[in-house]
């Protein structure tokens, strides 16, 4: 558990430092803003509605997506590491066989779907 | 090549047993010198960039500043300090605020697993090159990426801008879709070194195996690059992917979408945090890369003919210096690769890099099974038959689908150009016949468009 002990002290060195950094610009930098200013930029005409614009489902899609493949890699990663040990072979390769098929179902079934095509 | 190596002075490789056990000044002073040496590696890397791609493009690049323009970085730094800050009305502040310091936190982060050189004495203490090793080193790199997401949905989405959203989400899409592929192209490197650890990973790659083939002993060489060259490739593509750099720059598409998703950070300190963040990022994955392919802080081959060249802080300047050729890769295919488009960039993610990894891994686990267990040779060999099968019928299945395709666009583009040709005014606009007589001939007076 020591070992997380330096990643937590560069944690809180990065934290303060950026904190750092926003609190002098905030003493230093001028503020004077006046009404047009202070609209949203977007592409430099008046911005025209609410802000946020709809967008299409399939971003969220393929976050689901990647939770499946994500937990598919962390499944591999210690797969791998064990592999070349002595007792495990094959029997974990025709495991893994068997858990790839099943996640290249997922895929398969995906792209049957035609989530993987834009339109 | 490992008779080479061998040559070399036995470096001192740390194991996982000797991390967490620095006295915390040293462990402070590792982590405050990863700090430096990233915001200046930031500071440098953009005028390095700067420099060397416009000598690609035939221009000077910065020369104001300083020597060779050597400031121009620190300038603009201290204008993005001092600059006033906007806060648009409309934003959600608190969200507006902190997405900068949630993308750049976990870049920064992600630096202290990478092995800078080997065991070391630093003010009278034993201690390894590196901040500190895990077990599972690797997967907090792969970790670290993906809370960076969280920073650029949120700063995208605070930010209430449609262009902002939009660039906020390809962003996340793009990322999520390539940190996958990535993540498989380590398995194969995982499966050689057989552990997640990056110092260790280092070490397995200090002495090549041998491969008996029709009763021949053939050295293998010793790093991963070669023997691994396919997740490498895949590697180098996600890598770009991953990091939103030429030619997968998406999200930040000019024509497009503005700036992405922080069009709304007008040029302030915290457009400055986005900035830092994206450069370390590509020193992050530049060093991954050298770290699980290129030997980690190991010496190349001329110079580790050398004895003492894996000794000390030697190893450091090897790594910087692997570090500049894998960042002058970047520019490079940033003056040479012209932008791709979001779908096509989506479709060769999702359908060509991640099963063409799948297929590698399963391939390459089954030459290593073959290579350990000796007994099962049949059953193994019934298996790698089965997958090379598998994927040349995948292979198959492809190519036809793509020439039916293809005949199909053909025949599509034929029967319009006939259908064009026999009536000009089907495709519905207002197109003069082809035979339309126009042109009246030399004999007629000339009127020079000069007059109207």
């Amino acid at each position: 558990m020591s070992s997380y002990a330096p990643v937590i002290a560069l944690f809180a060195i990065g934290v303060a430092v950026f904190a750092g950094a926003l609190l002098v610009n905030r003493l230093l930098r001028p503020t004077h803003s006046t009404p047009d200013k202070l609209t949203t930029y977007e592409c430099g005409v008046d911005p025209v509605g609410e802000g946020w614009a709809q967008s299409q489902v399939r971003y969220y899609v393929f976050t689901y997506l990647y939770v499946v493949f994500a937990v598919d890699a962390v499944f591999l990663f210690p797969w791998a590491t064990v592999f070349a040990r002595p007792g495990y072979g094959m029997t974990t390769l025709v495991e893994m066989f068997v858990f790839l098929g099943v996640i290249a179902l997922g895929i398969v079934y995906a792209w049957r779907k035609r989530v993987l095509t834009w339109t | 090549m490992r008779t080479f190596i061998a040559l070399a002075a036995n470096p001192d490789y740390p194991t996982l047993e000797d991390f967490g056990k620095d006295p915390i000044w040293i462990s402070i002073i590792k982590a405050v010198g990863i700090f430096v040496l990233l915001m200046l590696g930031v500071l440098f890397g953009v005028w390095f960039e700067r420099k060397l791609i416009s000598r690609m493009q035939h221009r000077y690049g910065p020369n104001r500043a300083g020597k060779f323009g050597l400031l121009q970085s620190v300038a603009d730094g201290l204008k993005m300090a001092l600059k006033e800050d906007i806060f648009p009305r409309t934003v959600d502040k608190v969200l507006y605020f902190l997405s900068p310091v949630i993308i750049a936190v976990p870049a920064f982060l992600a630096f202290s697993i990478v092995p800078f050189g080997p065991m070391v004495t630093m003010f009278g203490e034993r201690t390894p090159l590196q901040l500190t090793d895990l077990p599972v080193a690797v997967l907090l790199v792969l970790a670290l990426a993906s809370i960076g997401v969280y920073g650029i949905v949120l700063a995208g989405w605070a930010s209430r801008s449609p262009y902002a959203v939009l660039g906020g989400l390809r962003s996340a899409a793009q990322v999520v879709s390539y940190e996958i592929a990535m993540a498989l192209s380590f398995v194969a490197v995982f499966l050689v070194a057989g552990t997640l650890s990056t110092s260790e990973i280092v070490r397995a790659q200090s002495v090549g195996g041998t491969v008996s083939l029709f009763g021949m002993e053939f050295s293998t060489p010793s790093w991963f690059v070669i023997q691994l060259i396919p997740s490498f490739l895949i590697y180098v593509i996600c890598m770009l992917g991953e990091t939103n750099r030429v030619p997968f720059d998406l999200p930040e598409g000019e024509g497009e979408l503005v700036g992405g998703f922080h069009t709304e950070y007008s040029s302030s300190l915290k457009f400055a945090m986005f900035m830092l963040a994206e450069y370390v990022n590509i020193f992050t994955v530049s060093a991954l890369a050298i770290t699980l392919f290129f030997g980690g802080w190991q010496a190349p081959w001329p110079i580790s003919l050398w004895d003492g060249a894996n000794t000390g802080y030697w190893p450091f300047l090897w790594f910087l210096l692997k570090m500049v050729i894998v960042f002058s890769f970047f520019v490079w295919v940033r003056a040479s690769l012209p932008r791709i488009r979001y779908d096509q960039l989506m479709a060769f993610g999702w359908k060509v890099l991640i099963p063409l990894n799948l297929g590698w891994i399963l391939l390459f686990a089954t030459f290593r099974a073959l290579r350990i267990d000796e007994g099962n040779r049949t059953l193994i060999m019934t298996m790698l038959a089965f997958v090379v099968l598998a994927c040349f019928l995948i292979y198959m299945r492809f190519d036809i689908v793509a020439q039916r395709r293809k005949r199909e666009q053909e025949a599509e583009v034929a029967a319009e150009f006939e259908e064009l040709g026999n009536a000009p005014e089907a495709g519905g606009f207002p197109v003069p016949p082809l035979d339309l007589p126009h042109y009246h001939g030399v004999q007629r007076k000339e009127v020079s468009s000069g007059t109207h």
